[in-house]
């Protein structure tokens, strides 16, 4: 702890950090100020600020701070250690086994549109997948419920091969529309499963009652899944029936993961940061509740 | 250009959404800015509609013309699409000029049968050949629902084998007989396994889980906005 080298290494950090926190500290407290002013020259119920979505603005705040001091102690080269995700690991093993069969890889961007985070997820590990497909010349199907999910999913993988320096591989068709009605999707990407038999099902997005029907045709079928979504209600279901699963936020931290880049994985700390702050928080409120000053304490939480 | 562009246009929309969320609308000078940014979408949404239609239109001829393997389900399809599309698109009066060159061919008392009012062809598909379908697809959830949870259920292994019981005791709580048994045990029993299983630990761990989602999307907003994620333009 007290090594010098160790010690100037840990200055620095304070010294790049702070510049960070200075400067997002200024461009906070600006706003707050602004919306303070904004709200006291208005009295009550016609002030221009929300007033009780303060405690979600505070939030906001201190979130945004923590993830943009993480990813720049990221940019400036410190080691940030992020544990195994065992399904995106299987991504590579699952592309390769497709590979060898000589059978295509299916992804499912879930079947939400684009507006949705979910589907963002998705497609960005769409991308992190269609630059292993390319480099393996592994056919790659991906069936889309929207249109504008189809346009978003054929501009990232027509990347994904140019980057991965196989453009004349690259079929507009790999990206396809299928229907805009649920089950429409569902009976459409099951029969593709049971006809292309694909060596791999890759489910990364927002899905809903079609997730069972979807992952288990794809079981039935013998093909290796791996599925993530952050509907809590859809996981035992893909659990059920996939070889991996990734659950909540570890969908949104593929696309980071896959990438291995030292910025993304900034964001990555950063939110576990906040994790941590946030069980301080339930544990501070659980023990209040249990001497009976519970109610003060969530008080201080309360919004719309 | 092609990313930085893209970047700005994600950071302004955000930060408009961000700022909305926090602003009255009645008196900020945003107004519904927010609404307005979703309609926006709304619209280049409708656009993007024709590139679903030419896909789709693409891939199942071809497969078609090839006679690939299941090569009628993608003729059955097609002949769908524009069965649904073309009578729905077709004029319901000759008033318009269109509709004044089909009606001098056919008799006007056909006019009902277009548009996508009641008793439409486009009404009649809907009600007749696509509700029942969904409702089927819907229906044989329950089926899949059995072979899932009977490959879940089997007890491996001790947490396989507390899964079983769990989820045996909760089946018990939803049906009327399972009830009326396990009121044999005390009359609690029923409203105790509610309050355990799913009111304590099932909601305890899926509010684990959506905070952590929570915070995962915030998290990926956040570096969509500030242009550290480009993933999804395929950039990075």
């Amino acid at each position: 702890m007290f090594d010098k080298k160790f010690g100037k290494r840990y200055f620095d950090d304070v010294e790049i950090n702070l510049k960070g926190i200075i400067q997002i500290t200024t461009l906070t407290i600006l706003f707050l100020a602004l919306i303070a002013i904004s709200a006291s020259a208005q009295s009550g119920e016609s002030s221009i600020f929300r007033a009780e979505r303060t405690s979600v603005l505070i939030f906001a705040v201190i979130f945004s701070i923590v993830i943009l001091v993480y990813t720049r102690m990221a940019k400036q080269g410190k080691k940030l250690f992020v544990r195994k995700i065992a399904g995106l690991d299987a991504v590579e093993e699952a592309v390769g086994r497709a590979t060898e069969m000589g059978k295509p890889v299916l992804f499912i961007p879930g079947i939400s549109e684009i507006d949705e985070i979910e589907t963002i997820a998705g497609i960005s590990i769409l991308g992190r997948v269609a630059k292993i497909t390319a480099q393996y010349e592994t056919p790659l199907i991906v069936p889309v419920r929207y249109p504008m999910v189809l346009a978003a999913g054929q501009e990232v993988v027509e990347q994904a091969y140019t980057e991965a320096g196989k453009r004349d591989t690259y079929n507009k068709d790999m990206v396809r529309y299928v229907a805009g009605e649920q089950f429409a999707y569902t009976a459409t990407v099951n029969g593709m499963m049971m006809r292309d038999r694909p060596a791999a099902n890759i489910y990364m997005g927002a899905f809903f009652a079609e997730s069972l029907l979807l992952a288990e045709t794809g079981n039935a079928a013998g093909s290796i899944q791996i599925a993530g979504t952050a509907r809590p209600e859809q996981l035992p279901f893909f659990i059920a029936a996939c070889d991996y699963t990734l659950m909540g936020e570890e969908l949104y931290a593929a696309s980071s993961y896959l990438s291995h880049e030292p910025l993304l994985l900034g964001g990555l700390k950063g939110q576990d940061f906040i994790k941590i702050i946030l069980v301080a928080l339930m544990i501070v409120g659980i023990v209040l509740s249990t001497v009976g000053h519970g109610e003060a304490f969530k008080a201080l939480f309360k919004s719309v | 250009m092609k990313t930085t562009l893209p970047v700005i246009v994600a950071f302004l929309s955000g930060l408009i959404m961000v700022v909305g969320f926090f602003l009255n609308p009645e008196k900020s000078f945003l107004g519904n800015v927010e609404e307005e940014v979703l309609r926006w979408g709304t619209i280049v949404g409708g656009f993007t509609l024709l590139l679903g239609v030419v896909s789709l239109v693409r891939v199942n001829s071809r497969t078609v013309s090839q006679k690939k393997q299941g090569w009628i389900f993608n003729l059955i399809t097609l002949i769908s699409v524009f069965a649904m599309a073309i009578p729905s698109m077709i004029p319901l009066s000759s008033k318009s000029a269109i509709g004044s060159v089909l009606y001098s061919i056919i008799p006007a008392s056909w006019g009902g049968l277009f548009g996508t009012g009641p008793d439409s062809i486009y009404d009649w598909m809907f009600n007749y050949l696509e509700s029942p379908m969904m409702a089927t697809m819907f229906a044989m959830l329950a089926f899949y629902i059995a072979s899932a949870a009977y490959r879940a259920f089997r007890a491996r292994n001790t947490e396989a084998t507390l899964l079983l019981l769990t989820a045996v005791l909760v089946m018990l709580w939803r049906i009327p007989m399972g009830e009326a048994f396990l009121r044999l045990f005390g009359d609690n029993v029923p409203q105790y396994i509610n309050s355990f299983v799913m009111n304590g630990v099932n909601m305890a761990v899926q509010r684990g889980i959506i905070i952590g989602a929570a915070l995962g999307a915030a998290s990926m907003s956040l570096r969509i906005m500030l242009g550290i994620e480009r993933t999804y333009m395929g950039k990075g």
